[in-house]
């Protein structure tokens, strides 16, 4: 058994509205940088979860996001695990 | 008289504005349920009430609908029992996936604390049984995260199963964008799971329940849930 550090971003799913970056978005143009198209807004979440390969740790945490990380209705999650 | 049982979660605040409204207005039986509780039996309705469950971390109700209550509020539901989330009890709701979509952020990003009006949508429910369809009801809302979204798919099933139970309207009962108070995805305020006997809503029925309230229609959902005891409590098993 090792130690993994996993990094899962939870993000909106293109469909949903994001308030929050659109708001973010309309401050970064008060700031002048006029060229920013888009802003979106997630969630990051670091975890660190004892295992025996990278494999088996990826679909627990894809279990979690699932179950309770992400909600499939409204996210999109992606699950990076590293050594 | 029906025994209520209101579930409390860390961070519930309108347990007693519910249980209030359930036991000294509408002088039915009530108890607490802390949310550790399995046992459900002898109870007539579950209530999950407003407030702010874990502090609304992660996503709101995310937390609350995993505890251990909530698989046995899954039974009771299943076995056709009524179940009434308000404002957060909606949030989860949808979250333990008892009712379809989801509770995003308002589209204002503000907190929204006002009288709305809803009109009734549907009324072949337990939930709005004692109200004809059209009715405008006048309701406080009191929430950051009321904005409901659901997939194309889901909203066809919504409408073609009456599931829809309140939209928000102006005071003339039409769905208008200025009386949506958070963005909700056709204005939708409340709805019922297929079955009809799960209802999640955003505006509070508790909170006017009387006349010193200077309101009193939210009163017509919970004598549309008795009367709806009177007629079939005998037939329905409970969980």
């Amino acid at each position: 058994m090792k130690e993994f550090k996993v990094k899962v971003e939870v993000k909106l799913k293109p469909v949903v509205l994001d308030p929050q970056g659109k708001t973010v978005l309309t401050a970064l143009h008060h700031l002048g940088y006029d060229n920013v198209e888009d802003a979106r807004i997630g969630k990051l979440i670091e975890l660190r979860i004892m295992g025996s390969d990278a494999g088996n740790v990826k679909e627990l945490v894809d279990d979690m996001c699932k179950k309770l990380l992400s909600n499939p209705v409204i996210e999109d999650f992606v699950v990076k695990v590293e050594e | 008289m029906y025994k209520f049982g209101i579930v409390v979660f860390p961070g519930s605040n309108c347990d007693h504005d519910c249980y209030h409204a359930i036991k000294h207005v509408l002088a039915q039986d009530c108890e607490f349920l802390w949310h550790h509780e399995t046992d459900l039996e002898g109870f007539d309705c579950i209530v999950l009430p407003g407030g702010f469950s874990y502090g609304d971390y992660l996503r709101t109700g995310s937390i609350a609908s995993l505890s251990p209550i909530m698989k046995s509020v899954e039974k009771y539901a299943l076995a056709g029992n009524p179940v009434i989330g308000i404002c957060n009890g909606f949030q989860v709701l949808v979250e333990s996936g008892l009712l379809p979509g989801a509770l995003i952020k308002n589209s204002s990003l503000k907190f929204v604390c006002k009288w709305v009006h809803v009109r009734v949508e549907s009324n072949k429910n337990l939930f709005t049984a004692n109200t004809k369809v059209g009715d405008v009801l006048e309701i406080p809302i009191a929430h950051g995260d009321g904005n409901y979204f659901c997939t194309p798919g889901e909203l066809k099933g919504l409408r073609e199963n009456s599931q829809i139970v309140f939209r928000y309207c102006n005071e003339n009962g039409d769905i208008t964008s200025e009386s949506n108070p958070n963005g909700s995805i056709e204005n939708i305020a409340g709805i019922i799971n297929k079955a009809g006997n799960v209802l999640g809503m955003m505006p509070h029925p508790e909170r006017c329940a009387e006349e010193m309230l200077n309101g009193t229609q939210g009163k017509l959902i919970f004598e549309s849930i008795i009367s709806w005891l009177n007629l079939n409590k005998k037939v329905t098993g409970r969980a």
